[in-house]
């Protein structure tokens, strides 16, 4: 009897936990996209496409451009969601494998660990493509090529800009930096190119950087600290738009004006940016664009067409000046 | 004389006292590294200045660490507040972005109205898992954890979703007398909980439960609704927590609102003196530890540490405060460099003892 009672909760606790991980399981399947079986030759190509996730305003314009191009570029697109886990993108590229879609493409969620998944691919003789995010792989013949920024030249793109801008500075110009999440490849980048840049002017100064995890509560607490320990700052440059428009309110609450007492630049050009530079808040963004889905639509029929492509391409991108971004405010997607 | 040591001694045996010596080495760090670091000036009619800014931006922690302390207390512990607080913040700041006029007063109080009582029912789930099927309370929050990360992104679509709405900014970086209305906020709910605890046999009752369930469930005491309570209470404390994070920045990020605030809500009760254990918890305690842990953050950037150090800088702080605030660890200390007072320190420290 009493043992009868002692095995009442566990068996309850069981009950829960396998009714949680239907609930997940179920999630898991309702946000792919992947149906009927690829690979019937009706002279479409069938590309398999597994997202990272859905964790930023700039992965889900990606997403969305890559779903429109594929409807106009007549590819059958097999669209997955990784829910920024590596598993479920292994998963999901060892099932475009047995589907046998004509092309693999993915936004890795990290850099290591393809090796396997990839070799598997290749005996299969389905061509990958990266895109956005690249893998740490040794042997560069796992995947075709890798499209995608090159956020090298973004920082570089902003620190050009700046160096035009103060030409004519006599004394000293104090930058301030945000960096993104200390040790990824963009905040890395980023950084690099920007100083690259700017040692062209020796006036041009970065006294203070620090990581604001490319979030506006990061942006807005460092940025704080940074207009209280630094009477004067001239610069802002901000490894996104987010972390920029986080230290926009810092700005202000110090008694300063965005844009005239402190010039902002930043990088990705997601809409809320945009709207901060066509209102003369931001000065100058370097865009990093998600709207890769027509090159790589191009990329698919190549390499399904045996074609030789570049080992890297990148993204098509450009700048924005307060009255570029006015312009094409109206048409922003994101 | 003697009267005079043993006086110093029971300051220095004061649980809390480690924890603000460390805290104000740390301000006097800041002040030699930049001497204005403590002024405090008044602007545009309320008070302005780095200090100001540890208070205000401690204020969402300290919510979520008064929470933590009650469900610490019962021997539990609470892994969700990170997500209720994306949850509660994403669902206010939908309702707000769909109002004809974000500024209306009636329509924020709807949208907090709302997004509380949401977050009421998942502290209820919690409590639920725990006091009434008797699932581990790690595991039971966990599953929401984990959930309810995707669910705030699922209230949001994955975008960030920015509103412009006075009346709500004003939680995040109001201010209520020249001092910030986020602090204002904490403390009148610490107040609240406080005398809820303190003044009636709630707190007595809910450290009753931590130190035996089965013993206060046989005195008498309905253990399992205590718990039950203790979780729903978090859960609220983390809905205001997360309107405070949302209204700081004006933007609902249902994926960073709140990331990892439960371990440092954690540390912050741990660094108060509560017992992991439970059965004995501390408010004030906890506050000064939520206090620490925004202090060793702003000081990274106050003092330009680089990022790439600061979080070995942080570690290294946390350390040492729950090294030196361990009675074990100090008379070690003690006894190897004066052999005479070890034994009067050995001799008085269980009734030291303070569990770090």
């Amino acid at each position: 009897m009493k043992r009868m009672r002692d095995h009442l909760p566990s068996r309850r606790i069981i009950a829960v936990l396998a009714a949680a991980l239907l609930a997940t399981g179920t999630a898991a399947c309702g946000n792919s996209d992947t149906g009927d079986g690829g690979g019937k030759d009706d002279g479409k190509i069938t590309l398999g496409f597994s997202q990272v996730g859905a964790e930023s305003g700039w992965r889900t314009a990606n997403t969305t451009s890559i779903k429109e191009s594929a409807a106009a570029a007549g590819v059958d697109l097999k669209f997955d969601d990784a829910q920024q886990k590596q598993e479920n993108q292994i998963k999901a590229i060892r099932n475009f494998i047995q589907q046998k879609v004509d092309v693999i493409a993915f936004s890795p969620v990290v850099e290591s660990g393809w090796d396997t998944v990839l070799k598997e691919a290749k005996d299969a003789k389905i061509p990958v493509i990266l895109t956005d995010r690249s893998v740490d792989s040794a042997d560069k013949s796992l995947y075709k090529t890798f499209l995608g920024s090159d956020f090298v030249k973004e920082g570089r793109l902003a620190g050009e800009w700046l160096v035009e801008q103060k030409k004519g500075a006599t004394g000293p110009v104090n930058i301030v930096e945000l960096q993104g999440t200390t040790g990824s490849a963009p905040a890395n980048d980023r950084k690099k190119g920007f100083a690259e840049a700017i040692a062209a002017n020796p006036n041009l100064k970065i006294i203070a950087s620090q990581s604001g995890d490319f979030t506006r509560a990061g942006g807005k607490q460092v940025m704080e600290q940074f207009l209280k320990a630094n009477p004067k700052i001239d610069v802002l440059f901000a490894h996104n738009d987010d972390m920029g428009l986080g230290a926009l309110e810092a700005i202000t609450a110090a008694g300063k004006v965005p844009g005239k007492d402190i010039t902002i630049i930043t990088v990705d050009a997601v809409k809320d940016g945009m709207q901060a530079l066509a209102d003369g808040r931001f000065n100058f963004i370097a865009e990093c664009s998600p709207l890769l889905g027509p090159q790589l639509m191009d990329l698919a029929k190549k390499v399904h067409n045996g074609e030789e492509v570049p080992a890297r391409i990148e993204t098509q991108e450009t700048t924005f000046t307060q009255e570029q971004a006015k312009a094409a405010l109206p048409e922003r997607k994101y | 004389m003697n009267s005079d040591r043993s006086g110093a001694r029971a300051l220095t045996g004061h649980r809390l006292f480690w924890p603000v010596v460390v805290l104000v080495v740390l301000l006097a760090a800041n002040t030699i590294y930049r001497p204005g670091f403590l002024s405090v000036q008044l602007r545009d009619g309320h008070l302005y200045g780095s200090v100001v800014d540890i208070v205000r931006l401690s204020a969402p922690l300290i919510l979520v660490a008064l929470g933590m302390t009650l469900v610490i207390a019962t021997g539990g512990i609470d892994l969700s507040v990170g997500s209720i607080c994306a949850i509660s913040g994403a669902i206010a700041c939908l309702y707000i972005s769909r109002q004809p006029d974000q500024n209306s007063l009636g329509g924020v109080l709807t949208a907090l109205a709302l997004a509380l009582g949401v977050a009421l029912v998942l502290g209820a789930w919690n409590g639920v898992l725990v006091a009434v099927i008797g699932i581990q309370p790690i595991i039971a929050t966990l599953i929401l954890m984990v959930a309810g990360r995707g669910l705030a992104q699922l209230v949001t679509e994955g975008q960030i979703l920015t509103i412009n709405s006075e009346p709500y900014k004003a939680i995040g970086v109001g201010h209520l007398l020249t001092l910030p209305l986020a602090i204002v906020i904490a403390l009148a709910v610490a107040l609240l909980i406080a005398a809820v605890t303190r003044r009636t046999a709630l707190g007595l009752i809910v450290e009753s439960v931590g130190g035996n369930a089965r013993a206060s469930r046989l005195a008498g005491i309905r253990s399992a609704r205590i718990t039950f309570l203790v979780y729903v209470i978090s859960a609220a404390c983390a809905a205001v927590a997360g309107f405070m994070m949302t209204a700081n920045v004006s933007s609902a990020d249902g994926n960073a609102a709140g990331l990892w605030v439960e371990l440092d809500a954690i540390l912050a009760v741990v660094i108060g003196g509560t017992s992991l254990a439970g059965g004995r918890f501390s408010l004030g305690g906890t506050i000064l530890g939520a206090l620490l842990i925004q202090t060793l953050t702003t000081t990274v950037y106050a003092m330009n540490i680089s990022p790439q150090t600061s979080l070995l800088f942080k570690a290294v702080v946390v350390i040492a405060v729950c090294l030196v605030q361990a009675p074990g660890f100090r008379a070690r200390f003690v006894r190897r460099r004066a052999p005479a007072v070890a034994a009067v320190t050995a001799g008085e420290q269980p009734k030291e003892q303070v569990p770090a």
